[in-house]
C-alpha cells in the first residue's frame, strides 16, 4: 500500500491512459453497434451471420490480436492505436449482439401501436425503440466497459501504456507491492465505471422508477388483463 | 365511407383468417366487428390502415384504394386504440396524446396544449398529464389511448377491443364515455370486441363475423338479436338474446308502484310482518339497501345498518329500457324493483310480472301494425 501512496501522481497517470483506450474503443463500438445492429435486426440471415462473425472474433486471444493488428494496419508495434483497434473489435462484436437482444426486449404491442400512429420507421427506431431498450442496453454497455479495463491491461505485455505496467515492472523488479497497487487501481476503476454506467442507464430511463402506490389494485388489474380474447 | 370489396387474406401458414369479405361502413356511424376468437374481425380492422394487406380484393378509405396510399401518411389520419391503450412507456401522458400532431408537423409546444384540451374532453384530470403512462390505473390509461387516438381529429377511429382489459365496473364507464363522445364527435369508428354485450351496447351497426372468417350477419344491433341470420350467430348471441332484446324496448310504461322505504336512524321504529321488506334510503332519499325482519332485529340488537341489509339490486333509472326494469326486479332481494330519478332518489317499485305485461303490449301494437301495414300494401302490390 505505502508504494500506490508515494507514487499515487503516477499511478494517476496511468489511470488517465488506461481509461483513453478502454472507454475510446466502447465509444467506437456503439457508433458502430447501434446503427448496424438496428438495421440486421430486420433479416433473420443477417443477424445469424452477425452473430457468428462476433461470436469468432471475440475467440481471438487479445494478446494475439494485439500483436496482428499493427501487421494488418501497418502500424508501429507501439503505437496504442494498436489496442484501440483491437478493443474495438472486442467492443463491437459484443455490442452488436446487445443492441438486437436490447430491442427485441421492447414490448411487441408497444411497437405495434406506434406503428399504427404513423411512426416512419426510422422515426419509430430512434425516438421509441431504442429509448425502450436503453435499459438492457445499458446491462451489456456495462459488460463491455468492464471487459475493456480488464483487457487493456493484457496490452502492457506488448509495452503500452496503462494501469498494465504495474503488473510488468513490479513482476520483473519482483516487487509485489506495485503488482498490488495495479490490481487495485484498475478494480477500483472497473468498480466505479460499471457504478457510474448503471446510474447514467437510471438517468436515462426516468419512467422505469415510477410505480404507484396501490399495490392492490396494481394486482386486480393485472388479473383482468389476463382473461382470454 | 370505408369499403371492402371481396377482401381475403391467408397468412403463409395457409389458415384464411379473412373470407371474401363485402362489407360498407356507414361514414360517421358507430360500427362494432363481433365474434369469437380467430374469427378474422381483428384481421379486418387491422387492413383498413394496412398494418396487414390482404391477399385479395381492395378496401377504399374514401374512395382511394389503401394499397395506393403511403401507409405512413394514412395511418397518421386514423385514429388507433387498442388494448390495454399501447402507450408509449417513456413518454407522459401528455406527450403520449400529442404523438400524432408532432408526427404531422405541428410544434411540440403547440400539441401539448392541444393535448391537454383533448384530455379533459375524456374526463382526465390536468394533474395527469406529467405522469408516465405505468402511474395511471388500466381505466386511466385506456382513456389516454382513446384522447391520443382523438388528437389529432382523425375521421376514423379503430379501436381493438379497447376496453377488454378493465374491470367490468372501469368498462361500463367507458362505454358510456365513448357513447358521449361518439354523440359529440360523429366519428367513422370501427370497433373491435369479442363481448356481444359490449358490440350491442355501443354499436349503431353490428358486423358479425363466424370462424373462417365469414361475414355472418351485417345489422343493427335489435336485428342481430331479434331476427339472427344464421344459427351461427343465433348461437354466438346466446341464449339471453331474448333478454338483451329488451334493451331496445322503452320502458317509461312499466307502471311504478309506492314503496315503503325508511331512513337509516328511524329504522328501528319500523314494523315489518315475517316476509315483508322495507327500503333502507340514506338523507337525500337515495337506497341504501333492503330489510328483512331478521335485519331489523339485528338492528335493534345494535348491528349497523349495512350490516342488516341485503345489498340491493340493480336499479331502474327514469327513461330506462325494459330490461333494466326487468333486472331491477328480478336482482332486488324483496322481488320489488327500485326505479330511481336521475339524482338517484326512490322513484318508486317495480314488479317484474307488469314489466312482462308491457313487453307482451308493445308486441301486440307491433303485430297488429305490421298485419295492418300488409294489408294496406298487399292490394297495391298485386
Amino acid at each position: 500500500m505505502r508504494w500506490l501512496v508515494d507514487n499515487f501522481d503516477t499511478v494517476l497517470d496511468l489511470t488517465g491512459t488506461h481509461l483513453y483506450l478502454s472507454l475510446l474503443p466502447l465509444l467506437i463500438g456503439l457508433v458502430i453497434a447501434v446503427p448496424v445492429g438496428s438495421i440486421i435486426r430486420a433479416s433473420r440471415w443477417a443477424r445469424r451471420l452477425t452473430l457468428v462473425v462476433a461470436s469468432i472474433a471475440f475467440t481471438i486471444p487479445s494478446l494475439a490480436l494485439f500483436v496482428t493488428v499493427p501487421l494488418i494496419a501497418g502500424l508501429r508495434i507501439l503505437d496504442p492505436l494498436n489496442v484501440v483497434i483491437a478493443l474495438t473489435v472486442y467492443s463491437t462484436a459484443l455490442l452488436i449482439r446487445a443492441v438486437p437482444e436490447a430491442l427485441d426486449s421492447v414490448p411487441p404491442d408497444v411497437v405495434d401501436a406506434a406503428t399504427a400512429m404513423g411512426f416512419g420507421r426510422f422515426r419509430r427506431t430512434v425516438t421509441v425503440e431504442l429509448p425502450l431498450a436503453l435499459p438492457v442496453l445499458t446491462a451489456g454497455v456495462r459488460v463491455v466497459a468492464v471487459t475493456n479495463i480488464s483487457l487493456v491491461s493484457v496490452g502492457s505485455v506488448i509495452g503500452i501504456g496503462g494501469l498494465g505496467q504495474l503488473f510488468t515492472q513490479g513482476y520483473q523488479r519482483n516487487f509485489p507491492d506495485q503488482i498490488l497497487a495495479g490490481i487495485i487501481a484498475i478494480v477500483v476503476l472497473a468498480l466505479f465505471f460499471d457504478a457510474a454506467l448503471y446510474l447514467v442507464g437510471r438517468l436515462l430511463t426516468p419512467w422505469t422508477r415510477t410505480r404507484r402506490s396501490g399495490g392492490s389494485r396494481v394486482v386486480t388489474e393485472r388479473s383482468a388483463a389476463g382473461e382470454p380474447t | 365511407m370505408i369499403r371492402f370489396d371481396g377482401v381475403t387474406k391467408q397468412f403463409p401458414d395457409g389458415t384464411t383468417a379473412v373470407d371474401r369479405l363485402d362489407l360498407e361502413i356507414v361514414e360517421g356511424a358507430f360500427t362494432v366487428f363481433v365474434g369469437p376468437s380467430g374469427c378474422g374481425k381483428t384481421t379486418s380492422m387491422r387492413m383498413i390502415n394496412r398494418m396487414i394487406a390482404p391477399s385479395s380484393g381492395r378496401i377504399e378509405v374514401d374512395g382511394r384504394d389503401v394499397a395506393s396510399v403511403d401507409p405512413v401518411a394514412l395511418r397518421r389520419g386514423i385514429g388507433y386504440v387498442i388494448q390495454s391503450a399501447g402507450l408509449l412507456p417513456h413518454r407522459t401522458v401528455v406527450d403520449n396524446v400529442a404523438t400524432v400532431p408532432v408526427l404531422t408537423g405541428t410544434s411540440r409546444r403547440q400539441a401539448r396544449r392541444e393535448a391537454m384540451a383533448v384530455l379533459e374532453r375524456v374526463g382526465l384530470d390536468a394533474s395527469l398529464a406529467t405522469r408516465y403512462p405505468a402511474q395511471l390505473s388500466g381505466g386511466q390509461q385506456q382513456r389516454v389511448g382513446v384522447a391520443r387516438a382523438l388528437a389529432a381529429d382523425p375521421p376514423i377511429l379503430l379501436m381493438d377491443e379497447p376496453f377488454s382489459a378493465v374491470d367490468p365496473v372501469v368498462r361500463e364507464d367507458l362505454q358510456k364515455e365513448m357513447l358521449r363522445l361518439q354523440a359529440d364527435l360523429e366519428k367513422t369508428i370501427v370497433f373491435v370486441t369479442h363481448d356481444i354485450d359490449e358490440a350491442v351496447r355501443l354499436g349503431d351497426r353490428i358486423a358479425v363475423f363466424g370462424t373462417g372468417g365469414v361475414l355472418q350477419q351485417y345489422d343493427t344491433p335489435d336485428r342481430v338479436l331479434s331476427s339472427p341470420a344464421t344459427d351461427f350467430v343465433a348461437s354466438f348471441v346466446g341464449r339471453d338474446r331474448g333478454y338483451r332484446g329488451l334493451s331496445f324496448r322503452d320502458g317509461s310504461s312499466v307502471p311504478l308502484h309506492p314503496l315503503s322505504t325508511t331512513r337509516a336512524e328511524s329504522a328501528t321504529e319500523v314494523r315489518l310482518e315475517p316476509s315483508e321488506w322495507v327500503l333502507v334510503v340514506d338523507e337525500a332519499d337515495r337506497p341504501r339497501g333492503w330489510m328483512d325482519v331478521t335485519g331489523l332485529e339485528g338492528v335493534r340488537a345494535g348491528h349497523s345498518i349495512d350490516e342488516s341489509t341485503a345489498a340491493g339490486g340493480s336499479l331502474f333509472p327514469e327513461g330506462g329500457d325494459l330490461r333494466q326494469a326487468l333486472d331491477a326486479a328480478i336482482s332486488s332481494p324483496s322481488g320489488i324493483g327500485v326505479a330511481v330519478r336521475r339524482d338517484g332518489s326512490v322513484l318508486g317499485g317495480i314488479d317484474a310480472t307488469e314489466v312482462l305485461a308491457v313487453l307482451a303490449a308493445q308486441r301486440g301494437t307491433e303485430a297488429s301494425e305490421r298485419s295492418r301495414a300488409f294489408t294496406e300494401s298487399g292490394p297495391a302490390a298485386g
